[in-house]
């Protein structure tokens, strides 16, 4: 057996021994998805722990309320052992595998290949230089933007694709109804698992005082990346309509992309300094480097396209054309083995959840 | 730890020792009421909150639906239920009111951060009586310690008090260890809310014999009784019987002091129970809970070496709530004897005399079922059916102790009682005051009642003392 899933078994291990004391405790049971779940079972399988780890969103009221964290012997720290389990997993589903640990744990690798994706991009606006074109595609024509772009974002697709397939085949995952799915996207567009029960929001920043700034910041990210996605796909559809680029601020793209925009860089920036003021020891400090990384490239992704926008028609175009494209590039290419992956975790977490509540409620 | 020069640097309004949830009520209060209140808690700050920190629900008087309790539970149905598990063993001028104050507290609660959810899965039977705490005991004391802290009280940790000095009738000031330094404390009022005595296990096996050195604590480290022994001998009027303490059978392998909620054992009506010996020796299907709850301590803390073994088969197994650890288990019964330090062939012999005398009958694990043995002493009045199906599986039982029923004598308006009097300026709330109202027995979630209510009353009567 190699150590690393020595290491594997040992996390299981504590995994399993504190879920069993939660289980005979259940004070817990109103925070969260989590404790419901747990109770449900008796014994618990390696899937069911890979289950209830991608269930929690480390809200931390768990932590704040036990009885049994340390000095106590029990020395329960259950957002850190289900936090440490979740990264575990993505690592172990991620294909390529040694990427996920590469990009999960390591904040400077991801701005390492932003770097690579910035240079990419310059060499394409050196190399590839359009005739003629208006806006940004004076510098870097629609074709080669396709020709980068697509594969950048199907690859990582296809990453992911085999990735939560490994996952749904460890929980024990069954066919997915409209009805699972709909059940999934309300608890995630709400954020559920960050409200602590009663809306009073989760014990992050500030220790055992309930707070909803992580909460929101997190709705401000995930609504502003959604809308700069849909911007991006809206701009797509026009293109390909026979309405390209440039768009004025009326226009679909850009009524989307920039209050997207606006939000994702707030939003991104709450959580960085939220994440500074959290206890580091109640989420898994092995990858506390490449969240922040993560984050960092959120935030400027967003950043960078805002300012893209506001320098329509000035010389600082090209510069500002390649960090945003290189932004953009780093962020597809590593989504699959960033913390980008645990939104499709969390989701299919979500929708196995209410598979198992379908199927309890008979 | 604390900077022991702030407390000796002024004479406080208000002096509260303790820092469960009593302590917290009557610092709130206090404070609220605009004095100076220091509150001094002997357990570091992980461990603050006493007992209060495993508890888990508040017993509440409601006249019809109030936050998450249903129905209604009134003043006279409330008494009954006191009556039934003290015997009578009660003050019923104060039981009284503690039930109707605990009515007007609920609210109050909600008001200082206390957030409250629907009973608890495997605790149906206390949704219309008890109000659950939103993640527990522990998130109750969080929510006051911020709450006292937004109100300008000053918290100690690790500050215990070691005597309390009392000049005729009247507190003066308390002496105060933290670490190897000590400090007198000077207050104009004192709230005593310090607990009960019984993780001094010296104490507990001068009253209840040397067997008590072998019972687990089910609470804190932390009440040792300092300060009501202190207060005892300084003439204060003490309620309660001084050899009792509430004991439940708990798994054995639970930790010395602080196991909580989790070591509890919900196995036993469906097992048989044997001795050190492989003997039984009492009917475990007597009754349900909590009445069985509140004997089996005491059952189990006669036997030899206070140790009992609980035995059940593959049918059962599932029965009852997930026990903290795994249980042990063999394919045969001399096997999980084996296993359990047991002699094999008397454990062997009792189940098998025990299945020969089960009945045909219909089993109802939530109801007395009636499914009795015939021809055997202990009888098994209820539950009965052989145990034949492996495998099989055995948890070890010791008695938890989880309070003490010795107190301090109070009055109605919470006033410590004196020999000739109440003492001037001195009030008790909480489990060092209990024994006034619940002398005998156990009632879920009434210890928070009598701290809350009391814990209100000591703190606005200690700041109107002041004013």
């Amino acid at each position: 057996m190699s150590a690393s899933s020595d290491k594997v078994d040992e996390l299981l291990a504590d995994g399993r021994r504190q879920v069993e004391i939660c289980n005979a405790c259940r004070y817990c049971e109103g925070f969260c998805s989590v404790f419901p779940a747990i109770t449900r079972k008796r014994q618990f399988a390696d899937g069911d722990l890979t289950q209830l780890a991608n269930l929690c969103h480390n809200c931390r009221a768990c932590y704040y309320a036990c009885q049994y964290t340390e000095p106590h012997e029990f020395a329960l720290n259950l957002p850190r052992v289900l936090a440490e389990l979740r990264v575990q997993s993505w690592e172990r589903f991620a294909w390529p595998g040694p990427l996920a640990r590469l990009f999960q744990r390591n904040g400077s690798a991801l701005g390492i290949a932003m770097a690579l994706g910035f240079a990419l991009i310059l060499f394409a606006l050196q190399a590839l230089r359009p005739e003629s074109g208006e806006g940004f595609y004076a510098h870097l024509s629609h074709g080669v933007m396709v020709a980068i772009f697509l594969p950048a974002f199907l690859l990582p697709l296809v990453a992911i694709g085999i990735g939560l397939r490994r996952n749904w085949r460890e929980v024990g995952g069954q066919a997915v109804t409209w009805s699972h799915l709909a059940h999934a996207a309300a608890n995630a567009g709400r954020l559920q698992e960050l409200s602590g029960g009663q809306g009073q929001g989760c014990n992050f920043e500030k220790e055992d005082r309930f707070s909803n700034a992580r909460r929101h910041a997190h709705q401000a990210t995930l609504w502003g990346f959604l809308l700069c996605f849909a911007a991006t796909s809206s701009g797509t559809v026009l293109h390909y309509a026979g309405w390209p680029a440039p768009y004025g601020l009326f226009s679909l793209p850009k009524l989307l992309g920039v209050p997207g925009g606006l939000l994702l860089v707030i939003g991104a920036v709450g959580l960085l300094v939220l994440k500074t003021k959290a206890d580091r020891n109640l989420g898994a400090p092995s990858v506390w480097s490449g969240e922040m990384g993560f984050v960092l490239l959120l935030a400027l992704t967003g950043a960078s396209g805002l300012a893209l926008y506001a320098a329509t028609g000035t010389s600082l175009v090209p510069a500002l054309l390649a960090v945003h494209l290189g932004a953009v590039l780093a962020f597809f290419l590593t989504t699959p083995y960033s913390k980008m992956a645990h939104g499709f975790y969390r989701f299919a977490a979500l929708v196995r959840e209410a598979q198992i509540k379908a199927a309890s409620r008979g | 730890m604390t900077d022991l020069s702030e407390i000796a640097g002024k004479t406080w309004d208000v002096i509260v020792v303790g820092g469960g949830n009593a302590a917290l009520c009557a610092a709130i209060e206090a404070a609220e009421a605009g004095t100076s209140v220091l509150l001094l808690e002997s357990a570091p700050k992980p461990y603050r909150g006493g007992n209060s920190r495993h508890t888990r629900n508040f017993r509440c008087m409601h006249e019809g639906p109030l936050s998450v309790l249903t129905g209604s539970y009134g003043e006279d149905e409330y008494f009954d239920d006191l009556i039934k598990v003290t015997g009578g063993e009660t003050d019923e001028t104060l039981a009284r009111m503690t039930i109707r104050e605990s009515e007007r507290c609920l609210p109050w609660m909600e008001a200082h951060g206390v957030r409250f959810q629907p009973s608890l899965s495997g605790t149906l039977s206390l949704g219309r009586t008890n109000a659950f705490f939103l993640g527990g005991g522990k998130a109750l004391v969080n929510a006051y310690y911020n709450t006292a802290e937004d109100l300008g009280v000053t918290v100690a940790y690790e500050a215990e008090v070691t005597h309390i000095s009392i000049t005729d009738d009247h507190f003066e000031s308390a002496d105060v260890r933290s670490g190897n330094e000590q400090v007198n404390a000077r207050g104009r009022t004192l709230v005593m809310a310090s607990g009960g005595f019984q993780a001094d296990l010296d104490w507990l096996a001068e009253a209840w014999g040397p067997a008590a050195r072998n019972f687990l604590i089910r609470g804190t480290p932390y009440n040792r009784g300092v300060v009501l022994k202190d207060m005892l001998g300084q003439g204060a009027v003490s309620v309660g019987d001084p050899t009792q303490c509430h004991a439940v059978a708990i798994d054995g392998r639970g930790p010395r002091y602080d196991g909580g909620i989790v070591t509890r054992l919900d196995c036993v009506p469906f097992s048989i129970v044997v001795n050190r010996n492989g003997e039984r020796f009492y009917d475990e299907g007597e009754d349900v809970w909590p009445k069985r709850y509140a004997i089996w301590g005491r059952l189990v803390a006669a036997e030899p070496d206070q140790v009992a073994y609980s035995i059940i088969d593959a049918k059962s197994i599932d029965a009852f709530m997930p026990s903290v650890y795994p249980p042990e288990q063999a394919d045969t019964i001399e096997g999980l004897a084996q296993r359990l330090g047991l002699p094999g062939a008397k454990v062997k012999e009792t189940v098998e005399t025990f299945n020969a005398a089960c009945r045909p009958g219909d089993f109802a694990p939530t109801e007395l079922d009636g499914l009795a043995t015939e021809g055997i002493t202990p009888a098994k009045t209820n539950w009965a059916r052989p145990i034949t199906e492996p495998p099989f599986y055995g948890y070890p039982l010791r008695p938890g102790v989880t309070f003490t029923y010795l107190g301090l004598k109070v009055d109605e308006r919470a006033r410590v009682s004196g020999g000739y009097g109440p003492f001037q300026n001195i009030w008790a709330a909480g489990e060092v005051m209990a024994g006034s109202i619940l002398g005998k027995g156990y009632l879920a979630g009434f210890g928070m009642t009598i701290g809350t209510v009391f814990g209100r009353l000591a703190g606005r009567e200690a700041a109107a003392h002041v004013r």
